[in-house]
């Protein structure tokens, strides 16, 4: 009996609407995120993680209008990513409510940005993104590499010791994500999450690949995840948030019910 | 009515905690962010939040002269500490290599040094999430939440008061530690209640319509 193991829904919003489709069955403005926050946390959601893929600058105040929203609403950690290059940037976003902030290529560029922010916020704030991708062949041991731009473009840097220098400069959390498995509802890479997680002190979130209520499970028990991040499986109505935590406890991983 | 004064001294989510107030006082209560000392000091209830380090923390209070202020208030009103703002008022902190705090409840601050569970396992720090609380005194602030709820936790710290009979609550990380400490019109709790959904609303709304009596 201690500490649960946390879903984090996840929304990807451009321009302040809720992208890539959430349908729940009895909510007409789908696009809504304010809406669909609601909904989660109502659903038991442990946090609930806003991806903001605005690609316009002049949209981005945007976002902040999303969280002050969202968290003079719902009484839960929040946490923003998307477009977090300065720590100007950070200290808008937790102004606004945000709890968390996500940093992913301003982290590629310059690692000490890491440091800057957390020694300036906190640790407790900063989540390292850390998007990942297969690139050893079948046979040879496993590696790993950290790709930006959506996966383009690889950055010759090994995601295992990446993950432990995040940590070392400040991360309090790592995000991370498969790109070979993002979109693909085929599960987590449970092999690349593992890695990570043994390898770093702080909790790690698995996000990439759900597809059914067993992955999420799978990457807490096999990949050691702290955290499972999800974003399709609950739009859709699949499933709730909470028959997420009911599957997960019926094998034993202790959730909030 | 009532004025809930929300201490501003630039650490943390201090729109967080006026919001979940706001949400949990209705009419019944006023909430504002203040840094102004006078404006404190006349509100009916005191809330001293903080996320962060404890250096810039007691440095940041000291600039702005509030350190004083959150000791007068701590002893003379209805007064919560949230997160940092419950170690800083302890005596002592291990972190940033050892730093004095407000010394309102006396203890140290201390690292969680690589915790190990039961089975082996090693437990992550910072300690992230939502974990249970042990209720171990029958304390206004408590009403109406059950036994052993769970609550948002983020932290790497946590205190040890040295008179453990001002111990609220304890929770398991894997050994039992301080989640909520009080004295007199002081409470003081580890976890974030403004992000504890249903509990950490109901212990905001038990603050805000507390006599300060334990």
């Amino acid at each position: 009996m201690g500490l649960a193991k946390r879903i984090i829904p996840c929304l990807d919003v451009d321009a302040g609407r809720v992208v890539k489709g959430v349908q729940f069955v009895d909510i007409r403005d789908a696009g809504d995120p304010i809406e669909v926050a609601k909904r989660y946390d109502e659903q038991g959601a442990d946090e609930i993680t806003f991806l903001d893929i605005t690609a316009t600058h002049h949209e981005r105040d945007t976002m902040l209008h999303v969280v002050e929203a969202v968290a003079s609403q719902v009484f839960i950690p929040l946490t923003v990513g998307g477009g977090i290059r300065t720590v100007d940037d950070i200290r808008r976003m937790l102004n606004a409510g945000a709890d968390k902030v996500g940093i992913n290529s301003a982290a590629v560029k310059n690692p000490d940005f890491v440091r800057e922010a957390a020694e300036r916020f906190g640790s407790q704030c900063i989540v390292v993104a850390i998007d990942a991708k297969q690139v050893s062949a079948e046979g040879e041991p496993l590696k790993w590499e950290i790709f930006t731009h959506g996966g383009r473009q690889p950055t010759g840097i090994d995601a295992v010791e990446w993950a432990r220098k995040m940590v070392d400069l400040g991360a309090g959390e790592i995000l991370l994500t498969s790109m070979d498995r993002d979109g693909t509802k085929s599960g987590f890479d449970l092999d690349l999450t593992r890695a990570i997680s043994d390898a770093v002190d702080v909790p790690v979130i698995a996000s990439g690949g759900v597809g059914k209520l067993q992955d999420l499970s799978d990457g807490i028990k096999q990949g050691h995840a702290d955290a499972v991040l999800a974003a399709s499986i609950f739009h859709f109505g699949e499933h709730t948030v909470g028959e997420a935590k009911q599957q997960m406890a019926s094998q034993g991983i202790e959730v909030r019910l | 009515m009532r004025r809930v004064a929300v201490i501003d001294y630039g650490m943390g989510n201090l729109r967080s905690v006026s919001k979940a107030l706001e949400a949990v006082s209705a009419d019944q209560a006023e909430i504002i962010v203040s840094a102004d000392p006078g404006t404190i000091l006349s509100a009916s209830h005191v809330v001293f939040p903080g996320v962060g380090a404890i250096r810039d923390c007691i440095a940041e209070l000291k600039r702005l002269q509030l350190d004083q202020v959150v000791i007068e208030a701590a002893g003379s009103k209805p007064f919560l500490g949230i997160c940092l703002g419950m170690q800083a008022l302890l005596s002592h902190s291990e972190e940033n290599h050892g730093v004095d705090a407000l010394d309102v409840i006396p203890g140290e601050v201390k690292f969680f040094d690589k915790p190990v569970a039961d089975n082996g396992d090693k437990l992550k720090v910072p300690h992230m999430g939502w974990n249970r609380v042990h209720q171990t005194c029958d304390h206004p602030l408590w009403q109406n939440i059950e036994q052993d709820s769970r609550f948002y936790f983020v932290h790497s710290y946590f205190v040890s008061p040295a008179d453990p009979a001002v111990v609220a609550g304890t929770t398991p990380y894997p050994d039992d530690f301080a989640a909520a400490i009080y004295r007199d019109n002081v409470f003081a709790a580890q976890f974030h209640p403004e992000k504890s959904q249903h509990a950490g609303l109901q212990l905001l709304e038990n603050f805000v319509n507390w006599d300060g009596q334990s």
